[in-house]
């Protein structure tokens, strides 16, 4: 071994030292700012763990539709327009969305007209459909109350407290 | 401290990091066998034959441990079991390194018929104890579920040491208490830290560590609102009622006293900076961190003044103005220090009369307290010969500071890789002190945001308390360096210590259960 191979072998290992160190630091990075791969991870978790007995009760057939109603025309993002949480991004995966004050809400408003749990958006044969839980304020389809569980077309405004959100395709 | 991790968990994608897990895995091997791979290439001009056996072996450790945690903790924090490995790998090359070296010193020792170095680095020693450590993290994995179902059978989660926690409290005491037990206890080096226990000898007080982390959690989540709301306010302070505050300061006084007496200032300083940061945690009150610093202060200040605590005079002199110290000095009472060196004439009678410490004896002779800064300024001309890059593993004489395999580890790695390499052992310090304060973050319950924080706090001031000693910023204490440092009990508390936090992680981590779509009302699943 010359002293000149030594000295490459030394800074090598250094430098795969700090190489370490830098993936490392990227792997955080990843969970702070999302990565491609982190945000496939998330979708993935974000479905359901389809307990077992329900998924037996759900035929087939039942699912079919839905399925494939989500993969034609129909909304794929939730998207906030007015309110704190403007700009908010909410991925639809046929999981049902709950909107309230409530730390367990899928989306969390901080709003003093929102109820804890507010409102539900779930999916059903291809279309989403609004719900109110019973909130104070209401929630509002356009410039309808929601008193019943309504279909919300893509781009119709839904007004929850100063929050309003809207489906996008 | 819930409406932070709320938030924080409400805008968390909760997502399994499996895959980046295990390619910071490979990463790290990569790491622990190019280590091997260039100690043996700049030796001996080979690849050495420990890299099959070493490097194989922390291989198949590593991967069993990741998979595991994959199977047991899939939503586990990705980092901290790469980085640990990491180190782990890293100090077993350091330490295999050193065997490398004193081993052969031995082979000349014991043909010239003297006697051996009792303290030596111990490579297949570490191998087993790597093992061990790892053993442990695995087991401690599966047998501790998910925080959800605490009823399981069998099951022990983090938070099942809650309903323990006085028994707790009081498992540390008997751990510290162990080693001054005659018959059990042991001296090694000056400190009397350890037991023997058959042909191992074991030192409590790393699992004291983890068992009074467990306790100050378990007490401080049920009086945190009584100690920061309730009590007289003092101009900024505000001091909690004496009720509050009473159990845990008999038992923080009882651990310190215990520490004085077997001479163990760096777990001392430990349990200190533990007390006060889980108090600050706890309470968010910044008027106990100053109240920490100021008994710390007053402390010292009286341990200085105490005529048995000479050790504390000498270890601030030592701090000061190592070089009188140099091979032997000896502080006498009016604070003048004489040395006592091979050299000096006092030290050749001695030596003369076949004295088995002829500078111990010296010094006696002198009334003064004997010290050797012989360790600390080698240590510092060891950083001092590595410079920035480092001499290269391998390529160094790290081996001439006593101790160079276990408190003075960071001093040999630094002379090999230099500050360059020492920076990266300290940002993966950071990095996994930094995981666990993001699980307490995120953990849901204050029991386990306690825990959490604690864990990592006291690994963060361990190795700030060793590094610091070792390079003199701090008076040295002996305390060992987090997985890398020679010896079992710290490898296996370690490794205990990372599997709260992967637990916890992947508790903290994982999606809140889903509502069932089914039915007709949205059900919602409390997870509190």
């Amino acid at each position: 071994m010359t002293p000149f191979t030594l000295t490459l072998i030394k800074l090598a290992f250094l430098a795969v030292l700090w190489l370490f160190v830098i993936a490392a630091v990227g792997v955080i990075r990843a969970d702070l700012f999302g990565s491609k791969a982190a945000a496939k991870a998330a979708s993935r978790a974000a479905q359901p763990p389809r307990p077992a007995k329900a998924a037996a009760k759900q035929s087939k057939a039942q699912r079919a539709p839905q399925r494939s109603g989500a993969q034609h025309g129909s909304p794929t993002k939730l998207v906030v327009v007015q309110g704190e949480r403007a700009g908010t991004v909410i991925d639809l995966t046929g999981v049902p969305i709950t909107i309230g004050r409530a730390n367990d809400a899928t989306l969390v408003v901080t709003d003093d007209y929102a109820s804890s749990r507010h409102a539900r958006l779930y999916a059903q044969d291809g279309q989403w459909i609004v719900e109110d839980l019973g909130s104070t304020n209401g929630t509002y389809l356009g410039r309808t109350k929601v008193s019943r569980p309504m279909p919300v077309p893509p781009g119709v405004p839904v007004r929850i407290g100063k929050t309003v959100i809207e489906l996008r395709k | 401290m819930s409406s932070i991790g709320a938030q924080i968990r409400a805008h968390l994608p909760y997502q399994r990091r499996n895959a980046a897990s295990f390619a910071l895995l490979i990463f790290a091997m990569v790491l622990t066998l190019s280590a091997f791979a260039e100690v043996g290439l700049a030796r001996d001009g080979y690849i050495p034959k420990g890299l099959f056996l070493y490097g194989g072996g922390l291989v198949v450790l590593a991967f069993g441990a990741y998979f595991v945690q994959a199977k047991f903790a899939p939503y586990a924090d990705p980092l901290l079991l790469p980085l640990s490995v990491a180190l782990n790998g890293i100090g077993l090359a350091m330490i295999y390194r050193l065997d490398l070296d004193t081993s052969e010193d031995h082979r000349v020792a014991a043909a010239a018929g003297k006697k051996l170095l009792k303290d030596a680095a111990d490579a297949p020693g570490q191998l087993m104890w790597t093992f061990v450590g790892i053993g442990l993290f695995v087991t401690a994995i599966v047998i501790m579920r998910d925080t959800d179902k605490p009823d399981a059978p069998l099951s022990f989660t983090p938070k099942t040491a809650q309903r323990y926690t006085y028994l707790i409290g009081l498992g540390a005491i008997i751990l510290l208490l162990l080693p001054i037990v005659p018959g059990i206890g042991a001296e090694i080096n000056g400190a009397r830290v350890w037991i023997a226990l058959g042909p191992f000898s074991v030192q409590p007080g790393e699992f004291a560590k983890l068992l009074l982390v467990v306790f100050f959690a378990g007490y401080l989540v049920n009086k945190r609102q009584a100690m920061s709301l309730i009590g007289k306010k003092i101009g900024p302070f505000s001091l909690p009622r004496a009720r509050d505050l009473g159990p845990i300061l008999v038992i923080w006084f009882f651990c310190l006293g215990v520490l004085f007496m077997q001479k163990d200032l760096g777990t001392a300083l430990l349990f200190f900076g533990l007390f006060v940061s889980m108090l600050y945690i706890a309470t968010q009150r910044l008027s106990w961190v100053m109240i920490g610093m100021g008994l710390l202060a007053v402390g010292v200040f009286v341990a200085t003044l105490l005529p048995f605590m000479g050790h504390v005079n000498q270890r601030i002199d030592i701090w000061q103005n190592p070089k009188p110290y140099f091979d032997g000095g000896c502080l006498l009472e009016s604070g003048k220090v004489v040395p006592v060196n091979p050299d000096t004439d006092i030290f050749k009678k001695y030596k003369a009369k076949g004295s088995v410490s002829p500078g111990f004896s010296a010094c006696a002779e002198l009334g003064g307290e004997y010290s050797d800064s012989a360790q600390l300024m080698k240590g510092l001309f060891a950083l001092g010969q590595g410079g920035v890059l480092g001499t290269g593993l391998g390529q160094g004489e790290p081996w001439r500071t006593p101790l160079s395999f276990s408190d003075f580890i960071f001093d040999s790695l630094g002379e090999e890789l230099g500050l360059t390499g020492l920076m990266v052992l300290l940002l993966v310090y950071a990095l996994i002190v930094q995981r666990g304060m993001k699980t307490a973050v995120a953990a849901r319950d204050p029991f386990l945001k306690l825990f959490a924080g604690g864990v990592s706090f006291v690994l963060g001031l361990q190795v700030f308390v060793i590094v610091g000693g070792v390079t003199r910023l701090i008076p040295l204490t002996g305390l060992t360096t987090p997985f890398l440092s020679q010896g079992g009990s710290s490898l296996m508390a370690n490794w205990i210590l990372i599997a709260i936090l992967v637990r916890m992680s992947h508790d903290a981590r994982k999606p809140a259960p889903q509502a069932i779509q089914d039915e007709g009302m949205t059900q919602i699943v409390s997870t509190r």
